[in-house]
């Protein structure tokens, strides 16, 4: 240790006012091409010394310049951020000795082993040689690495790179820890025991810990939370308190003899519904007063069940986003959209994509084990598992660009090893990142993809004026599509993958970090796609998401766990104990089974 | 304490990145293997087309000198038309026609005259084929004077000494000098790859959190490359010596202090564009635009400082290379001449003192 290291000043864990962290009024702008771009307006934060904070919003809210703020890596441009005392603006180092910071993308040094990280940052932070062997016991043992010290930390799964990366902020142990979204890509299992870890501590340390997420559901696990949007913060409480607002405002709908799809179109244009998702069988939905909603435009005959359900955190911040936001525009409830007239698959009742016993093989290792599965025309079939279960391979095949080891594989009835390019041409393919040219205007995006799928002339013009019409895209039509807000982008990038009028969309992962709104405004578009006879197929790692599928298959390691309907899964899941009351608890209750029946072979 | 975990992290990421193994050591050892084998400057066995328009006894002990001399390789042709065709195909490299009137010249007053027609295209091979022809000629003239007994009447008698590099081999002075390019391919591209890498990754993101001195991220990158830096050295200059055969007359330890320099100078240079570029790709084409190419082309390891135009002459001044190369081609063949090394070390010091200084200062401990 450096001998001659200036003497710190008793460090206090919190400010007078019992705070680990404060910021008023900060505001932070970056100049970026030419203009200047907010990324925090007038934010107001605390956290409380000893207390879990959750920072909840969307990508592109300002979550990560907050944390950044915090750690005194950037410079504020008016307001005051003070860290156990300490003005960040002023004293940075003095902060960054005091606090642990994980960054979204953790430093892992991947072509060091997991010992050597933590050799790296116990030396970084000055941690003493005589309490290193106690202090890496308790780490890798709390955080399960306890058995792979030795491995290279590019060689670690997600969830684990991730406790790594924890485990080396935890090194020195922190009076104030920021985490950057620490759960982003990590799969359900891995996410609960990163929860149990941040809370161990706060138990172990009375560590005040700043936590960043777009989960939602993540937000419940903390004891008070802020709700970042655009740069402004709608609000800070307890998450039971956000809950309370829309306590009973909530309902399960069901009605027999309606499909649950246009079930919830109806409700959606109910003016009393505030919010209106899919869930399995049922529509929950959010009321705007405390009695269930009037004035449903269903017939009489149809036998409507309205059944008041606990409100979850969820609703209260769609409630409250919604109320800050300007009135939407009405285009969102509508999606004109016919299939192109195509040669008609064999039968009707043929499934539409058609797999048998699939396999891929990357030299020894299986990304794919003999899976098998049938989607009808007009399903929304979801394939759901963790980072590396083999869902992108699965995707790959299908689309035709990575052929198969062994099995069979149909789309559209038309071979893939075959007729690869003619069953391209009924695929509409819409992928994670959007693919679209960044410093191309909206129009010419639609222009270039509708020339690539051969269009010209007035079919063209058509197309293109029906994507600026059905995808509000109109107003932004000029505006590079770099600049777009993630959600316009995603619609943009849906209707590029229409341009063809394909009877076959398969999307991978299509939601990723764009805010509930945004989430709920695109499934809405794909739940009239589904009624007007296109097959979806979506992967996802996002529970609620699912639960808009007709029909699920979850992923791990290559192999399919578990086939059928949302509930019928949850039902499934039951049987191998505990509690299901979502899908989540579903599919870590099949993922544990599975890895138990791993074990004993 | 920091410093030396930083240092030791960084041995062991070289240790086990292929390419950082690839740069610092296999482009060093193929760039000597093809600049000490492969290229050479030096012409031998020149193709080149003889026009004997009337054979006789004159004639032939003329182009019987070719045949013997080395540095050419005649190829006999019957007249001019044929001699132009195979120079335009590019099969010899020049013409030496001795007219129809060559043996009754060179028995009259004004003697006789051959005419000498060489490819310019490229003219360092076309420069050294007209010095060849010329003193083959005047050897032949001077060598029949004497068999017929009396000295051939020169006004000016030319007897040339070659200093330092008595045999004119090129690889005695690329190779020296090919010890600055490797050095700053590892001091330069290397390090700004590295240190971009890092921020690429995110890991300098989670490094400035730590109570690290920016001071100390400076020099945990700038040790364990020095020490590889001065690795690669060693290695080359063992090829140079002992596979390569070219003798080092000046002092080791010189060599090695003037080395110290240039690779200071080459890292500070390599830290600053990383400062810069945050990301591989434009740290890695910035660090060979920027330095690699200069090390190569205008420090006077291959083409001649002295003899470019006087604004690149100017341009040459900025690259650190240039100094290096100096000492480096001095104190291989010539040996510690102070006048050379001790300007051109100086030089190297300043520029080392700059860019380190000027990394110091660019480098902060925040994103924006």
């Amino acid at each position: 240790m450096n001998a001659h290291r200036p003497q710190l000043p008793p460090m206090r864990s919190a400010d007078d006012d019992g705070n680990a962290l404060t910021m008023s009024t900060i505001s932070k702008s970056f100049v970026s091409e030419g203009r200047s771009v907010k990324a925090l307006d007038e934010v107001e934060l605390r956290v409380s010394a000893g207390r879990i904070t959750g920072l909840v919003g969307p990508d592109g809210a300002g979550k990560t310049t907050l944390m950044r703020l915090a750690a005194g890596l950037l410079q504020a441009d008016t307001g005051s951020i003070r860290v156990l005392g300490l003005d960040a603006t002023r004293d940075p180092l003095m902060v960054q000795r005091s606090i642990g910071y994980m960054p979204q993308r953790f430093g892992l040094y991947e072509d060091l082993s997991v010992q050597e990280n933590l050799d790296l940052y116990a030396d970084l932070q000055g941690v003493p040689h005589a309490i290193r062997a106690q202090r890496y016991h308790d780490l890798t043992k709390m955080t399960g690495l306890e058995h792979f010290t030795r491995r290279l930390a590019g060689r670690l799964s997600g969830g684990m790179k991730q406790k790594l990366g924890l485990a080396c902020t935890l090194v020195q142990p922190p009076q104030l820890l920021l985490l950057d979204e620490p759960t982003v890509g990590v799969d359900p299992v891995s996410r609960r025991e990163l929860w149990v870890i941040i809370n161990k501590l706060i138990l172990q340390h009375g560590t005040s810990v700043l936590v960043s997420t777009a989960y939602l559901d993540e937000a419940e696990n903390c004891h008070e939370v802020a709700l970042l949007h655009n740069g402004h913060c709608l609000g800070q409480d307890t998450p039971a308190r956000f809950t309370a607002r829309v306590e009973g405002r909530t309902y399960s709908v069901s009605a027999a003899g309606l499909s649950k799809r246009a079930l919830h179109d109806v409700l959606a244009d109910t003016d009393d519904v505030v919010d209106a998702v899919v869930q399995g069988n049922h529509v929950r939905i959010v009321a705007s007063k405390n009695e269930p909603p009037k004035n449903i435009d269903l017939p009489n005959s149809v036998d409507l069940s309205i059944v008041p359900v606990p409100a979850r955190f969820e609703d209260g911040f769609v409630t409250l986003l919604r109320a800050h936001l300007r009135p939407e525009d009405p285009a969102r409830h509508h999606l004109d959209f016919k299939i192109a007239a195509t040669t008609p698959t064999r039968a009707s009742a043929d499934a539409v994509i058609q797999v048998r016993e699939l396999s891929r093989r990357f030299g020894p290792f299986y990304a794919v084990k003999n899976i098998s599965f049938a989607v009808q025309r007009g399903e929304v079939f979801g394939l759901l598992g963790a980072n590396g279960a083999g869902k992108s391979t699965t995707f790959r095949m299908l689309c035709g660009l990575l052929p198969p080891s062994s099995g069979h594989l149909s789309v559209a009835g038309l071979d893939l090893r075959r007729a690869a390019s003619a069953a391209r041409a009924r695929i509409g393919y819409m992928s994670q990142k959007f693919s679209l040219y960044g410093n191309l205007t909206v129009r010419d995006n639609l222009q270039f993809f509708s020339s690539i799928y051969g269009l010209s002339g007035a079919s063209r013009s058509d197309r293109i004026k029906w994507s600026l019409e059905q995808f509000t895209l109109d107003s932004v039509k000029d505006n590079r599509s770099i600049d777009l807000p993630l959600g316009f982008k995603q619609r943009l990038a849906l209707a590029c993958a229409l341009m063809h009028e394909p009877d076959i969309l398969f999307l991978d992962e299509p939601t990723s970090g764009v805010d509930p709104l945004a989430r709920r405004e695109f499934w809405h578009r794909i739940n009239h796609l589904a009624e007007a006879g296109v097959t979806i197929l979506v992967t996802t790692h996002f529970m609620e998401e699912a639960e808009y599928c007709d029909r699920l298959a979850i992923m791990d390691a290559g192999e399919i766990l578990a086939l059928g309907t949302p509930d019928e899964i949850k039902v499934s899941a039951a049987d191998h104990g505990g509690p299901i009351s979502t899908l989540e608890d579903a599919f870590i209750a099949l993922l544990d089974a599975n890895a138990k029946v791993r074990s004993e072979q | 304490m920091r410093l030396r975990g930083l240092v030791r992290k960084e041995f062991l990421q070289i240790l086990r990145d292929p390419s950082s193994i690839a740069i610092a050591f296999l482009m060093p050892l193929l760039l000597l293997l093809l600049f000490g084998y492969g290229v050479s400057l030096d012409a031998k066995n020149v193709p080149i087309a003889l026009v004997v328009e009337h054979p006789n006894a004159d004639t032939a002990s003329f182009t019987a000198s070719f045949q013997q001399s080395r540095y050419f390789k005649p190829l006999f042709v019957s007249n001019m038309r044929q001699a132009r065709s195979v120079l335009m195909s590019g099969r010899v490299h020049g013409i030496v026609r001795l007219a129809g009137d060559f043996s009754s010249k060179l028995r009259s007053r004004d003697g006789a005259a051959i005419q000498v027609i060489v490819n310019g295209v490229d003219a360092n091979t076309a420069r050294v084929v007209q010095g060849y022809v010329q003193s083959l000629w005047s050897l032949w003239l001077e060598q029949r004077a004497t068999s017929a007994g009396h000295k051939l009447a020169i006004p000016v008698d030319v007897r040339q000494r070659v200093w330092f590099n008595s045999e004119l081999r090129s690889r005695n002075y690329l190779v020296p000098g090919l010890l600055a390019v490797i050095m700053t391919l590892i001091g330069a591209l290397l390090t700004a790859m590295v240190v971009a890498r890092e921020w690429e990754r995110g890991t300098m993101e989670a490094l400035m959190v730590t109570p690290v001195a920016m001071r100390e991220i400076l020099l945990g990158k700038l040790i364990p490359y020095f020490v590889l830096g001065m690795g690669g050295m060693c290695l080359s200059v063992g090829m140079t010596l002992w596979l390569f055969d070219v003798p080092l007359r000046g002092s080791v330890l010189i060599l090695f202090v003037a080395a110290a320099l240039f690779l200071l100078a080459a890292l500070g240079m390599g830290l600053l564009i990383s400062i810069l570029a945050k990301n591989q790709f434009v740290a890695g084409q910035a660090a060979i635009i920027v330095t690699f190419l200069p090390a190569f082309i205008l420090s006077g390891f291959i083409f001649d400082i002295g003899s470019m135009p006087p604004f690149v002459q100017a341009l040459t001044h900025v690259i650190a290379a240039r100094y290096f190369v100096a000492i480096l081609q001095t104190l291989f063949l010539a040996g510690n001449v102070w006048s050379v090394i001790i300007p051109n070390a100086l030089a190297l010091a300043a520029m080392a003192a700059f860019f380190l200084l000027l990394s110091r200062r660019m480098a902060r401990k925040r994103l924006d």
